[in-house]
C-alpha cells in the first residue's frame, strides 16, 4: 500500500538530509506509528506521502502510484484516496461540524444530496451524533478532533494519515481518538500516525517504527515507545 | 451547486474588500478608457488618411515670366510620367476666381491681390501619393517652375499631431494597465490570505486546482469586466461632448468618427480587461497558493 525506497529529502539549505536513504514498506490494513523526536524527519514522511513535498532522491509509491513522478495536476485526484489529521485539526471556525464534513465533500464535486446521506453517518461513526450543528469553538479539543476525523474518513479513503493527532488532547481524549482510529482502521483503512506519545503506543501495541536523525533505527511488528 | 458555490464566491470576496474593489474597477476603466482611445484614433488616422490621400494633389506653381514653350515643356513631361493619375491646369484668371470665393468673407485681403499676384499652375494627382519625391525629382530642374507643393506633407503635420495624441494615450493606458495589474495581484492576494483555511483544506482533501482556484479568477475578471464596460462608457460619453459638440469645429477637418467603431471597442475593452485580469490573477494564485 505505501512503499518508500531509499528515500532521501534534503531541504534546501538545509545541511543535512531530513530522510537519510530511508526504504519502508507498510501493507494494506496495517497500523503503523512512526516515532522519534522532534526533527527526526517523521513529519516528511506524512509530506512526501501526501506529495507536498517530492523526495531528493528516491521512490514513494502509494496504493501502486509512483507519487515521485506524479503530474501536479494529477495530485489533487491523487489525495482524495488519503484522509489526513492534524494536531491543530484545522477545522473551518465559521461552519458547523456537518458543515465542516460536507464541505470537503462538495469541494471534490459531490452533490448536496450525497453530502446529506453520507454526513450524518459518519458523524455518527465518530461519536457525535447530535453535535452536527456545533461550531467548532462550542466543542471540545477531542470533540473537534473528530470532527476532523469524520472529514478525513468521509470519503472513505485507503489511507489515513494523522500527524500527531492527540498532540493537544488530554490522555484521556487521546485515548477516545485512537480509539476511533482503531475502529477505522478495523474497516480496512491503512493508518499511519506520527506522535511522541509513549503513553498511546505503549497501550496500542502495532507497530512502531522509530527516527532518528533521519533514519530508521527500529522497525518492530508490536512494539512500544522504548 | 458548484457554479452557485463558485458565484457566490465571487460576490462575497468582491463586496469583502469593497474599497479595493473599486480602486481596481477604476484604475482597469481609466486604462481601457485610454486603450479604447489610442485604437479609434489610430483608426480614425488610418480612415483619414484613406480620405484625404485619395483627394490632394501636387501643385506646380510656374514663374509670372513662364514662356509659352517651357509650360508646354512642363506640361509634357507630366503628362509623360508615369507616376501621375490626373492633371489640371489653372490659369491665373482661375486662382483668382478661386482665392476669391475662398475670402470672400475678408473684402479687404481679397483687394490687395491685384489679378496677377497668384500665379498659374499645374494641379496633378499621384497614382500613389507617397511617390510624391521621385515625381519632384522629375520635374524640378525644368525652367519655368516657381515652386512644387504636396499637400501631403501639411497634412502628414495633422497627423504627426494625431500620432502623438495616441502615443501619449498609449502611454497612459500602459501606465494606469500596471498600476491596475497591481492592484489585481493585491486584491487577488488578500481574497487568498482571508480564504486561505478554506483553500488549505480544499487542497488537504483533493479539490481541483480549477476549483479552487476559479472564485479568485473569476472575481478578477468579473472586476475588470465593470471596468472594460465602464471605460467604454467613458469612451462613448467623451465621444459624444468632445467631438460632436465642444470640438465640433475639428470635424470639419477630422473625417467622422463612427458610432459602429466606437461600438467596436466594447468587445475588444471587455475582452482586454477579462484576459488581463484573468491571467493576473492566476499569476499571482500559483506563487502566492503554490497549488
Amino acid at each position: 500500500m505505501i512503499q518508500l525506497e531509499n528515500v532521501t529529502k534534503t531541504y534546501p539549505k538545509a545541511s543535512r538530509p531530513s530522510l537519510d536513504d530511508v526504504s519502508v514498506g507498510i501493507e494494506k490494513g496495517e497500523f503503523v506509528f512512526f516515532i522519534g523526536p522532534s526533527g527526526s524527519g517523521k513529519s516528511t514522511i506524512i509530506k512526501l506521502l501526501l506529495h507536498e513535498v517530492t523526495p531528493t532522491r528516491g521512490k514513494v509509491v502509494v496504493n501502486t502510484k509512483d507519487v515521485t513522478s506524479m503530474r501536479s495536476w494529477k495530485i489533487p485526484h491523487f489525495r482524495r484516496s488519503i484522509g489526513c489529521v492534524f494536531q491543530d485539526f484545522r477545522l473551518l471556525p465559521n461552519r458547523t461540524a456537518y458543515e465542516n464534513v460536507a464541505f470537503a465533500l462538495e469541494v471534490i464535486g459531490k452533490t448536496k444530496a450525497v453530502a446529506r446521506r453520507v454526513v450524518p453517518e459518519v458523524l455518527e461513526l465518530v461519536g457525535l451524533g447530535g453535535k452536527e450543528h456545533r461550531y467548532p469553538h462550542e466543542l471540545s479539543g477531542g470533540e473537534q478532533q473528530r470532527v476532523a476525523v469524520a472529514r478525513a474518513f468521509v470519503n472513505r479513503p485507503l489511507i489515513l494519515l494523522a500527524d500527531e493527532p492527540t498532540g493537544n488532547l488530554d490522555p484521556d481524549t487521546s485515548i477516545e481518538i485512537m480509539r476511533l482510529l482503531d475502529r477505522i482502521n478495523r474497516t480496512g483503512t491503512t493508518v499511519v500516525m506520527v506522535t511522541h506519545d509513549s503513553n498511546i503506543v505503549n497501550q496500542m501495541r502495532r507497530r512502531v517504527i522509530e527516527i532518528e536523525s533521519g533514519s530508521i533505527v527500529r522497525d518492530q511488528a508490536r512494539g512500544v515507545y522504548g | 451547486m458548484r457554479l452557485k458555490y463558485v458565484l457566490n464566491e465571487v460576490l462575497v470576496g468582491l463586496w469583502r474588500n469593497v474599497t479595493m474593489t473599486i480602486a481596481m474597477i477604476i484604475t482597469m476603466s481609466v486604462s481601457l478608457t485610454m486603450l479604447g482611445a489610442s485604437v479609434l484614433l489610430y483608426m480614425q488616422v488610418d480612415q483619414m488618411k484613406n480620405y484625404y490621400y485619395g483627394e490632394i494633389e501636387v501643385s506646380i506653381f510656374l514663374r509670372t515670366d513662364v514662356t509659352d514653350a517651357q509650360r508646354q515643356a512642363i506640361d509634357q513631361a507630366i503628362s509623360s510620367s508615369s507616376l501621375v493619375a490626373s492633371k489640371s491646369y489653372e490659369t491665373r484668371a482661375q486662382a483668382l476666381a478661386r482665392f476669391q470665393e475662398l475670402w470672400k468673407d475678408q473684402p479687404d485681403f481679397v483687394k490687395s491681390i491685384g489679378p496677377n499676384s497668384l500665379p498659374e499652375s499645374f494641379r496633378v494627382k499621384l497614382k500613389d501619393p507617397e511617390q510624391y519625391k521621385t515625381f519632384a525629382d522629375q520635374i524640378q530642374s525644368m525652367q519655368g517652375i516657381q515652386d512644387i507643393i504636396d499637400q501631403r506633407a501639411l497634412l502628414d503635420k495633422v497627423f504627426k499631431i494625431f500620432n502623438a495624441i495616441q502615443v501619449m494615450a498609449l502611454v497612459v493606458a500602459g501606465v494606469m494597465a500596471l498600476a491596475a495589474l497591481l492592484l489585481v495581484g493585491n486584491t487577488i492576494q488578500v481574497a487568498a490570505y482571508s480564504k486561505r483555511r478554506e483553500v488549505a483544506v480544499m487542497k488537504l482533501v483533493g479539490a481541483s486546482n480549477w476549483f479552487i482556484q476559479a472564485p479568485f479568477v473569476l472575481e478578477a475578471v468579473v472586476a475588470g469586466l465593470i471596468g472594460a464596460i465602464l471605460g467604454f462608457v467613458a469612451l462613448f460619453a467623451g465621444k459624444l461632448v468632445l467631438l460632436d459638440h465642444r470640438l465640433q469645429a475639428l470635424t470639419t477637418i477630422l473625417t467622422p468618427i463612427h458610432n459602429s467603431n466606437v461600438w467596436l471597442m466594447l468587445p475588444l475593452l471587455a475582452g482586454v480587461g477579462a484576459v488581463v485580469s484573468a491571467v493576473t490573477a492566476w499569476v499571482t494564485l500559483r506563487f502566492y497558493l503554490k497549488v
